[in-house]
């Protein structure tokens, strides 16, 4: 419904946009696409906020129309090239599976300045921006290893894509720097959006005995659960506290805001570039929740590592490490590309799952 | 373990086998309603915001009923009185749903749930791992196995029953019969729409308690499914809806126990198994012939 609210707004703005011609300094359109509703408490919301941010900042310059429930696949296309139709100047869609649609519009209409999250293919009008999450995700670690009686934890996973291989890693990586023999329960829903699908996974991997539990899907079904069952967890792309007071240790919260009016000022003062964004904690385009639910000498740690990694002190991705099979990937004091961490279809040692391909 | 395994099927089976019993009466009436999705996100938004607004989960459950029952009134009315189509009907009932709920949820977003609690029956649930299991759950659960039996029981042993599904087989003969088939189907209607709403309150009050815009996730759909492949038969609605379940947790423990099978094929395996499993139990074209609702869809104006 909401969403034919705003399509219907969008072709009465088409229309009206022939008609108003003569008021030279309209306002700029910068629209956004998302994959699940605004209100999700995660992924979305996050997006939303930003989105939110932009129109505080700069509401007197622009507009910010936006499509939620956007469904990745064929549908996504036919969304995006109709928010394009409706007159925006710049349009950002915000999901990995967003990428080939936004290809796509973004050669069709040249004149429209598009920018895609967390994807890898750009063009002279299409930018990517990205959010280095795994720094987050070794700092969750960390406190997991440090957290966890059993030393196990469970990760509900979406897709097998590189982004979220990344933080599987990652997270192993923080918590083998504190246990040796940490190990890691991977359930993939293959979905990044079904709160109940979500909570069984929460169900299966804490009947398995993890003690811990992370997401990389988009509700606050897993916390809940979390919450209930008594264990401790993290919460992901949003601050989840409220789903689990007495159980969120810290949450990646992404913080989009920043970024958004910054491009959007580019796109205003006409120095927009097609760039290929990776910012990290230290540029504040991802934040850690308030570390709580833990002793301070925990708290002490994360934090240490949290300054650690904005001053380029730790990369968590340095050598020595090698692949699940053993294999040797990187060497001794050796840093990982980013182009590698960005195409990253490999676990390192001490996950326990198989990756699906 | 395997205790914990059942307990986690029977919350994710219990909302699939309230809906898909609800639109398996709407379609013996021969109306083919494809908006159970909508009319189950209805009742997950009226069943969560009842609950919040009186803090009782049993209110909520109740305002799910009365959310689901009502949404579909609307379907009953477009289809019955004004004759429209009934597909595109349906398939708007589910677009409306998912918007309105939206709308109607937007204040309760992020708020702390309010769970209905497990009714422990004394004496039956002390039986040893049986008692557990089925004797202490909540009213949602003991409220599908009682529907189980009553449509079976409706549907094949009472008088009212048999005149519902002349209706569904031959709307004409049942009207020169003398059977008010507008009425009927009316009713069918909304029961289907009060079991989709029942089964939205499960989601919004015992599966996951919170509101989540989607949160039916598609769960509409798969009790629509569920219903022709359990051939119209409330009892293998029920074995369906519980093999889909087991299999959608079992890969998920498959997973978490670290087998070593691509993930994408575990997480089509309920789909798969229950298509096949059903289509083995109703591999006798003759008696799925005859349980099929010859009407099925079919519009129907009263002659006189």
């Amino acid at each position: 419904m909401k969403k034919l609210i705003i399509a219907l707004a969008a072709s009465a703005a088409l229309l009206g946009g022939f008609t108003s011609g003569a008021q030279a300094q309209e306002k700029k359109k910068v629209c956004f696409i998302y994959v699940g509703s605004r209100t999700d408490g995660g992924w979305t919301q996050a997006h939303d906020l930003g989105r939110q941010q932009l129109d505080k900042a700069l509401g007197a310059k622009v507009e910010t129309p936006f499509l939620e429930n956007v469904p990745e696949g064929p549908d996504a296309e036919r969304a995006i090239e109709r928010m394009a139709r409706s007159g925006c100047a710049m349009v950002f869609t915000t999901s990995f599976g967003f990428m080939d649609a936004t290809v796509k519009v973004a050669a069709k209409f040249p004149d429209i300045k598009f920018e895609h999250a967390t994807g890898f293919k750009a063009a002279p009008n299409l930018a990517t921006y990205n959010s280095r999450f795994y720094e987050g995700r070794y700092i969750q670690g960390q406190i997991a290893a440090k957290m966890s009686k059993k030393g196990l934890a469970g990760y509900i996973a979406s897709f097998p894509i590189p982004e979220v291989v990344m933080g599987i890693n990652a997270f192993e990586l923080g918590a083998k720097s504190v246990n040796p023999n940490f190990k890691l329960k991977v359930v993939w829903a293959n979905t990044w959006f079904d709160p109940g699908k979500e909570a069984d996974a929460a169900k299966a991997l804490i009947d398995q005995g993890v003690d811990i539990l992370t997401q990389h899907t988009d509700t606050t079904a897993p916390m809940q659960v979390a919450a209930e069952r008594g264990i401790l967890a993290f919460g992901q792309a949003s601050d989840m506290i409220a789903a689990g007071p007495k159980t969120q240790l810290t949450a990646i919260v992404d913080t989009w805001g920043a970024y958004y009016i910054k491009r959007a000022q580019a796109l205003l003062d006409g120095t927009w570039k097609s760039e290929q964004i990776w910012d990290g904690l230290k540029d504040g385009i991802l934040t850690m929740a308030p570390y709580t639910n833990m002793p301070d000498d925990v708290k002490a740690m994360a934090e240490e590592t949290e300054a650690k990694i904005k001053s380029g002190e730790l990369h968590p991705f340095t050598g020595p490490i090698n692949k699940q099979d053993g294999s040797a990937w990187l060497k001794a004091g050796e840093k990982a590309q980013d182009g590698v961490l960005l195409g990253m279809n490999f676990y390192i040692e001490g996950v326990d799952d198989k990756l699906p391909q | 373990m395997f205790e914990a395994i059942l307990l986690t099927v029977i919350t994710a089976s219990t909302p699939l086998v309230i809906a898909a019993l609800g639109e398996l009466v709407t379609e013996r009436a021969g109306v083919l309603n494809l908006g159970v999705e909508g009319m189950m996100i209805m009742g997950a938004v009226c069943a969560f915001a009842t609950a919040q607004l009186t803090g009782s989960p049993y209110l909520g459950l109740l305002g799910g009923v009365f959310g689901g029952a009502a949404f579909s009134l609307l379907f009953g009315f477009l289809t019955l009185t004004l004759v429209a189509n009934q597909v595109a009907t349906g398939l708007a009932l589910t677009i409306l749903g998912l918007g309105l709920s939206g709308q109607i949820g937007e204040s309760f977003v992020g708020k702390p749930g309010i769970k209905l609690q497990p009714i422990a029956i004394p004496l039956l649930s002390d039986i040893p791992f049986v008692g557990r299991v089925l004797f202490a759950q909540d009213l949602t659960f003991y409220l599908s196995m009682a529907l189980v039996f009553g449509i079976g029981w409706f549907l094949f042993k009472s008088r009212a029953g048999l005149k519902l599904r002349a209706i569904g087989d031959s709307h004409a003969s049942a009207h020169a019969l003398g059977i008010n088939v507008i009425r009927t189907r009316y009713l069918a209607v909304m029961f289907g729409g009060a079991c989709a709403g029942l089964a939205g309150a499960q989601l919004s009050l015992v599966y996951t308690p919170q509101w989540v815009e989607n949160m039916s996730a598609g769960r509409g759909w798969i009790a629509l499914a569920l219903v022709v492949f359990a051939s119209w038969r409330p009892w293998r609605v029920l074995a369906g809806g519980y093999l889909f379940g087991a299999v959608t947790i079992g890969q998920l423990h498959a997973q978490a126990f670290g087998i070593g099978v691509p993930s994408q094929l575990l997480s089509a395996l309920p789909y798969a198994a229950t298509i096949v499993v059903l289509i083995i139990i109703s591999h006798n074209r003759r008696t799925t012939l005859i349980n099929t609702p010859a009407s099925l869809g079919k519009p129907f104006v009263p002659d006189r």
